[in-house]
């Protein structure tokens, strides 16, 4: 599946799903929403900018990936480059959804205000496995810092995936990938307790 | 007396912090591979097989296995027949995790709020205990932060008792959920006081994985945790299964006749952990 992704695409997608991802995504994780969301809004206002909205990156159609990399080796594209939490992330998350960002990829459970906001602009969050930086990395074919450059690894990077293998954890039909698994395998207390 | 100079202190301990973060300990390597033979879910072994060939991969490749190369915590046993010699030795062991961090990863703010990267990734966390002896011990921990986030410390009232122990720990797995990477290793403090208590729980996962408490009754509820922790349906990386913990860990602490303090210090898949012994 390539980036952007299409409403078309979405639309297939079920809680679940494993995935192989192509194309550019872009990285940022807690410092660098925090100014995103900042460059959204007037500071005066509180109101939106008009379009084309004020932030680094495109937004429509795009995903995002909670990333920051370890350094790079001498001659490597880029360090371990592993998932990491997305919650952190959910308190600014709707705007960039209202935006139009179509996918973010992270690890762990998103708010319930996330989860209804993927239905409602048909988008999807996925996960990659936690702790497999080493291996996340080698699908990386290149990284460049496009903002944010003092913010070290929290910078702002587009990256260009080749077969970045993803899970679907929240779909936009409203499944959610991580309570069927732990439904399908929870085991009551046993009662053997004196 | 035997003296020590900083500067060979300085050396060992950026390799150590370099070896923990490239290579994950053998203990937990077996303790994944049993699991995967134990895991009933299919999605929960796909998980394993790959943390295992990312493990393998990053120690052959001298990378980091994880991203988050953590805050740099150092567990200092001091003989004390030990001198120092050629400088600080607190500031040797700064200067070591500035030079180990140029490859890895700079995750630390200097200041909570103002959130300013350090650069550097210091300060390190430096834990220091005298002991007899003319050896010096350092344990390095590089402790990622998703697991640590889901760590929780409570003053409970010795009313709650084993029950409401037991419960507080199965509700922080449970509301860590897929957050803090699971296959999880669960340090558990019980006893002490505020600022020990989380100390013991932290001191739990150096432990090597599955070495039960030497105390009967301590070492019965480490096994029947572990039992219930994997009966919450988690499984690795929250993709389900019966290996949401691969080892629960208790230490206990004296603690006063008013309180019962329990900290649970989760640690994910990726446990950096190594020693050396000068």
């Amino acid at each position: 599946m390539h980036t952007p992704l299409s409403d078309a695409t979405i639309l297939t997608l079920r809680a679940g799903d494993q995935i192989s991802l192509h194309g550019r995504i872009y990285t940022a994780r807690d410092a660098a929403h925090q100014r995103l969301i900042k460059a959204l809004y007037k500071p005066s206002s509180g109101q939106a900018h008009p379009e084309p909205y004020n932030v680094p990156l495109p937004l429509a159609g795009q995903v995002i990936y909670y990333m920051g990399p370890a350094p790079a080796r001498p001659g490597a594209v880029i360090g371990p480059a592993g998932p990491t939490t997305s919650g952190r992330m959910d308190p600014y998350t709707l705007p960039l959804l209202e935006r139009g960002v179509a996918g973010l990829i992270g690890k762990g459970v998103r708010s319930a205000e996330v989860k209804q906001a993927l239905i409602r602009h048909r988008a999807v969050y996925f996960g990659a496995v936690g702790g497999a930086a080493a291996l996340l990395a080698r699908q990386i074919r290149s990284s460049r810092v496009i903002a944010y450059e003092d913010l070290g690894p929290e910078a702002i990077r587009e990256l260009e995936v080749e077969g970045f293998p993803l899970f679907v954890i929240n779909d936009c039909h409203g499944g959610d990938a991580y309570e069927a698994a732990r439904d399908a395998y929870r085991r009551p207390e046993e009662c053997n307790q004196s | 007396m035997r003296t020590i100079d900083v500067s060979e202190v300085r050396q060992a301990v950026a390799a150590l912090l370099r070896q923990a973060a490239h290579r994950l300990p053998d203990d937990y390597i077996a303790a994944m591979q049993t699991a995967h033979s134990r895991e009933q879910s299919p999605r929960g072994q796909q998980i394993i097989e790959l943390l295992l060939e990312n493990a393998t991969y990053a120690q052959a490749q001298e990378i980091p296995t994880c991203q988050d190369t953590g805050m740099a915590i150092l567990f200092v046993q001091v003989g004390q027949g030990v001198q120092f010699q050629g400088g600080d030795i607190g500031a040797a062991l700064q200067a070591a995790t500035r030079d180990a961090y140029t490859h890895l990863r700079k995750s630390v703010v200097a200041d909570p709020l103002l959130r300013v990267n350090s650069g550097d990734n210091t300060p390190a966390l430096i834990h220091w205990e005298i002991v007899p002896g003319t050896r010096l011990q350092i344990t390095a921990m590089q402790k990622g932060f998703g697991a640590e986030l889901m760590s929780r410390v409570q003053m409970f009232p010795p009313s709650v008792g084993v029950e409401g122990a037991r419960q507080f720990v199965l509700e922080t797995v449970e509301q860590a959920g897929p957050n803090a990477c699971p296959p999880l290793i669960v340090g558990i403090g019980i006893g002490g006081s505020l600022d020990t208590v989380a100390l013991a729980a932290k001191k739990a996962l150096l432990r090597p994985i599955g070495r039960i408490s030497s105390a009967p009754h301590i070492a019965a509820l480490e096994t029947d945790l572990l039992q219930a922790i994997n009966r919450l349906g988690i499984g690795p990386q929250g993709m389900g299964g019966i290996v949401t913990a691969l080892a629960v860990h208790i230490e206990t602490l004296a603690t006063h006749i008013a309180a019962l303090p329990i900290a649970v210090n989760l640690n994910c898949s990726a446990p950096r952990r190594a020693s050396v012994t000068l």
